[in-house]
């Protein structure tokens, strides 16, 4: 009825007219606006801060800075709200002004005086790990952090995660051949469209009342209480619609800073928006990576071992980084079944902005590392790169990594995607042509495959509510990013009630009192969890409103089913009751009633999850593995070595198509933002780790007309836990791009690339070699 | 530090006439969104770099950001809630043209006066409006076929005005 369907999303009108409310269109008369102060460097001991003037510049209401703040951090607690002592990157916040207007508030955060000593920064993870590099944080062994953060003091690492599976030693005796492959790239940015924003109000009765551009409303309540001693029942956390996130929304900073402004102005209103600058360096953004994979295999190109190391550039404090790092890890062969495996995954630190998730959560930054290296092994093997992957992909049966075992539901058809994906691309017919003396052709595939490093315990409630005219209310903590993952629900709940979906309304917005929890907005969960716990809602709507049934139709429940709007015997339609005469109780002719508004109520919690063991790696990270294929066509000039991206393919598991439009959505932008992060962009940085682009003129991601053609098609192995079958697609479509782009410029320019960004100037100097410096 | 002079400016904003009194210094952007209550223009980079603020001046797209309020006085300002059942909307919605929608408003705006300006645009000429917006949630083949489809419909019917 509703699921396979093209529906339109549910808030698309408002979308489309300029009436969708994002968070910083809530305006209030009376409202404070807040202005950060932050650090124009990189390292530095800051030796005094003077608020002086600022406080009596006109409008202000309060100058807020560092002391006396607790340390922050989910899974280590490195990180002061507001810098205190010492900056650790450019852009760090060290004191928020509040002001009546955002202009009096911008011009005010002028005159704090801040005077530093500026200290040496550390550029990148190799750096920060050689042997006298300055350490970011002196006291590593101080810091609270949870079971799974395996941090090493007086060195620069913030985590380390092990994975030991098979015997290494023996992998690489049983190789013909062995190829090493090293790949970096710097960190870059989320770049959603809505910078983020947070409002924070404390009402006299204690409540705390924030309004958050967020993926993790819930998370804010949490904090709040562990970080300052909130009761979370005090914390009510607003989320509108969320202008693009990308995983750059899950972490908490700024609902942090209003809170504490709010706190410095009695409570009142207080709104912490981030410019567009600050938004790129001051909070979190996509991590980086230096990485290095040894690949030992036959000489028929069958992987007998892979050595790994991951050194992920998370930045000045370890915020998500740490679990970044560790979901590359557990999935770090890519989704080939390899019997010898050896990786070690760091999570360093260095003097750059601190990294957080970004859309497919360290996998299209393992895929690039592990997928070069598979194209230089097919070439040291002259072998077809396609044959080496098909010959290697894991199937039920295999383990992973972290050694769970894999079977039909908990694993995609990898070599069904590659195989469609070979005919798709007219893989066999060329891979390189040159087209004249200076225009080059090329294709480069990569395989990808994920599983969700999430909290063993994450869960996800709905609540149904049905309306007097037997329509229904979904009611859901999934945050409206742009994935349509409420409209699907919807859809889920259409189909279980055999109902139309225009009778099924959505709320759009989080309202933490009001609102059942769905852990964070991340992960590719949505529809797994808060599906399970719709369909969970849907059966319990369909028991109460049978036992109303029952009851006027005399007949045993057992006998009655739900559908098009009605409740009616099985045997003979015929007899029946509309939902909208039981949908609040039954009122008999005279006068007396029973039931009582039905509402649904449904749950779901993530099953059989465990932490990784710190010697070997082994544990479920996940509940299941979602796969895929995908290649790039490029056009090459060999004279500037400038070059077209012509066409984009991917081919994912989709296990169940839900919504084939919106599943083709997700998969499209995200390939287009895997195409836009690998062919253009990074934050680049001086000597002392400054960012010299935190502009969107300056750090430029693709645009309308430098879009290739793209083609998508769906393989459906169903996940039989999930709802429908159905497996999470919001990333698949970025994890192969970066290597597929790689791995098609490498063909045309001959040479290796294994750097990010792939653009004209690295191409170049990769060819001619370092002789010719810099331009 | 003196308060910026503040005077009362009457703006002329989808079809209606509209007083406000604002900072000289202000923008456009910030007279719809905060003075106005016009929230559809968003910002998103106040440089002119993403166009998410686009709205219409006298028929012309212009990103709000880089525009004085008090330019505009006298002149005919439509927003995207100005809009009225226009095709292009349609179209967006049709195609999937749109996820998180903040960036939707402008390039509806930017796209809506391609399609008056230019009903027989070319590749290029598409492609030298649109390239001023940022979308960073679709890939851009979905606002393509939405843009392509209603200046097809529009071809297809020569004597609309």
């Amino acid at each position: 009825m509703a699921v396979g369907k093209s529906i339109i999303r549910k808030e698309a009108w408002d979308k489309v007219t300029g009436r969708a409310k994002y968070t910083n269109d809530f305006k209030e008369q009376g409202m404070l606006h807040a202005s950060l102060v932050t650090s124009p460097y990189a390292h530095a001991r800051i030796l005094s801060l003077e608020a002086r003037r600022a406080l009596a510049a006109p409008g202000v209401h309060a100058v807020v800075t560092g002391e006396g703040l607790p340390l922050t951090g989910e899974d280590m607690r490195d990180r002061p709200p507001i810098a205190v002592d010492k900056v650790r990157y450019y852009g760090e916040v060290v004191a928020v002004v509040v002001a009546d207007t955002l202009a009096q508030a911008e011009q005010a955060a002028r005159l704090v005086r801040v005077v530093y000593e500026p200290l040496p920064a550390v550029g990148s993870p190799r750096e920060a790990l050689k042997e006298g590099a300055p350490l970011l944080h002196e006291h590593l062994d101080r810091y609270e952090k949870n079971k799974t953060t395996h941090p090493e003091p007086g060195t620069n690492v913030a985590h380390r995660t092990k994975i030991r599976k098979g015997n290494i030693e023996q992998g690489f005796a049983e190789s013909d051949v062995i190829v090493e492959t090293s790949v970096s790239f710097a960190p870059s940015d989320h770049i959603a469209m809505e910078t983020r924003c947070a409002t924070a109000e404390i009402w006299p009765d204690g409540t705390i009342h924030i309004s958050a551009s967020s993926q993790s409303p819930f998370m804010i309540k949490k904090l709040l209480h562990t970080y300052f001693g909130e009761e979370t029942g005090k914390v009510i956390v607003h989320t509108p619609l969320v202008g693009g996130a990308y995983g750059g929304k899950a972490p908490v900073q700024l609902e942090l800073l209003a809170y504490l402004a709010s706190k410095a102005v009695g409570g009142r209103k207080v709104s912490v928006w981030n410019s567009r600058e600050h938004d790129m360096v001051t909070s979190p953004v996509h991590i980086g990576l230096e990485a290095t994979v040894k690949i030992g295999a036959t000489k028929e190109g069958l992987f007998k071992a892979m050595e790994i190391l991951f050194l992920f550039d998370g930045g000045a404090y370890s915020d998500k980084a740490i679990d970044v790092s560790r979901a590359a890890a557990v999935d770090c062969t890519g989704p080939y079944h390899v019997e010898n495996v050896f990786c070690d995954s760091l999570c360093v630190y260095t003097n750059r902005p601190y990294a957080t998730p970004f859309r497919s959560f360290g996998h299209c930054e393992q895929a690039f590392a592990v997928e070069r290296a598979i194209d230089e092994l097919a070439r040291t093997l002259q072998l077809d790169p396609w044959e080496v992957r098909r010959k290697n992909a894991i199937r039920p049966g295999h383990t992973t990594p972290t050694q769970v075992r894999l079977t039909k539901s908990n694993v995609g058809n990898i070599s069904a995607c590659l195989d469609r994906l070979r005919e798709l691309m007219r893989w066999d017919e060329w891979q390189r042509v040159e087209v004249d003396a200076y225009t080059v052709r090329a294709k480069g595939i990569s395989s990808g495959w994920k599983t969700s490093t999430i909290d063993t315990d994450a869960s996800s409630g709905v609540i149904l509510t049905f309306n007097s005219d037997g329509s229904v209310n979904v009611i859901s903590g999934v945050v409206e990013i742009g994935t349509g993952t409420k409209t699907v629900l919807a859809q889920i709940v259409a189909e279980r009630l055999k109902m139309d979906v225009d009778c099924v309304h959505v709320k759009m917005d989080i309202d933490t009192q009001t609102t059942p929890e769905h852990w964070k907005t991340v992960a590719s969960r949505g529809t797994f969890m808060a599906g399970r716990a719709a369909l969970a809602a849907a059966d319990d709507a369909i028991r109460q409103l049978k036992d109303i049934a029952a009851c006027v139709l005399r007949a045993s429940p057992d006998d009655l089913e739900v559908g098009f709007g009605r409740v009616f015997l099985r045997d003979d339609p015929a007899i029946f009751l509309p939902i909208k005469d039981i949908a609040y109780g039954y009122k008999f002719p005279n006068g007396n009633a029973i039931g009582g508004q039905v509402i649904g109520r449904g749950r779901y919690i993530l099953r059989h999850l465990t932490p990784l063991d710190p010697e070997t790696g082994a544990g479920k990270p996940g509940p299941e593995w979602g796969v895929c294929a995908e290649g790039v066509e490029i056009e090459f000039n060999r004279r500037d070595y400038t070059y077209r991206i012509v066409k984009a393919y991917a081919v994912i598991d989709a296990g169940k198509v839900l919504n084939p439009k919106a599943a083709l959505g997700q998969a499209m932008g995200a390939m287009s933002m895997g195409l836009s992060f690998s062919s253009r962009e990074g934050f680049l940085f001086d000597n002392e780790q400054r960012v010299l682009n935190p502009q969107l003129r300056t750090y430029r991601p693709i645009r309308f007309g430098e879009h290739p053609e793209y083609i998508v098609e769906f393989v459906e192995t169903p996940q039989i836990d999930a709802p429908y079958g159905a497996r999470g697609i919001g990333e698949h479509g970025l994890i192969g791009m970066p290597a597929a782009l790689a791995n098609a410029l490498s063909l045309a320019a001959g040479v290796p690339l294994n750097e990010l960004p792939l653009v004209p100037e690295l191409i170049w100097r990769t060819q001619k070699g370092d002789s010719y410096g810099s331009v | 530090m003196e308060e910026t002079t503040k005077r009362e400016l009457v703006l002329h904003v989808n079809g209606e006439r509209r007083s406000i009194v604002t900072r000289q210094a202000e923008t456009l952007l910030f007279v719809l969104r905060d003075g106005l209550g016009l929230t559809g223009a968003k910002p998103g980079c106040l440089n002119g770099d993403c166009g998410a603020c686009t709205v219409l001046v006298d028929g012309t797209p212009i990103k709000s950001c880089m525009m004085l309020a008090i330019e505009t006085v006298g002149k005919e300002i439509t927003s995207i809630e100005g809009l009225d059942d226009a095709p292009i909307q349609h179209a967006f919605v049709r195609h999937f043209a749109f996820q998180c929608g903040y960036c939707t408003p402008g390039f509806i705006m930017n796209a809506h006066a391609l399609i008056e300006r230019h009903p027989n645009a070319d590749e290029a000429t598409i492609q030298e409006w649109l390239e001023s917006n940022i979308c960073r949630c679709t890939s851009y083949q979905e606002i393509e076929a939405a843009v392509k489809e209603v200046l097809e419909a529009k071809k297809a019917k020569p004597t609309d005005p």
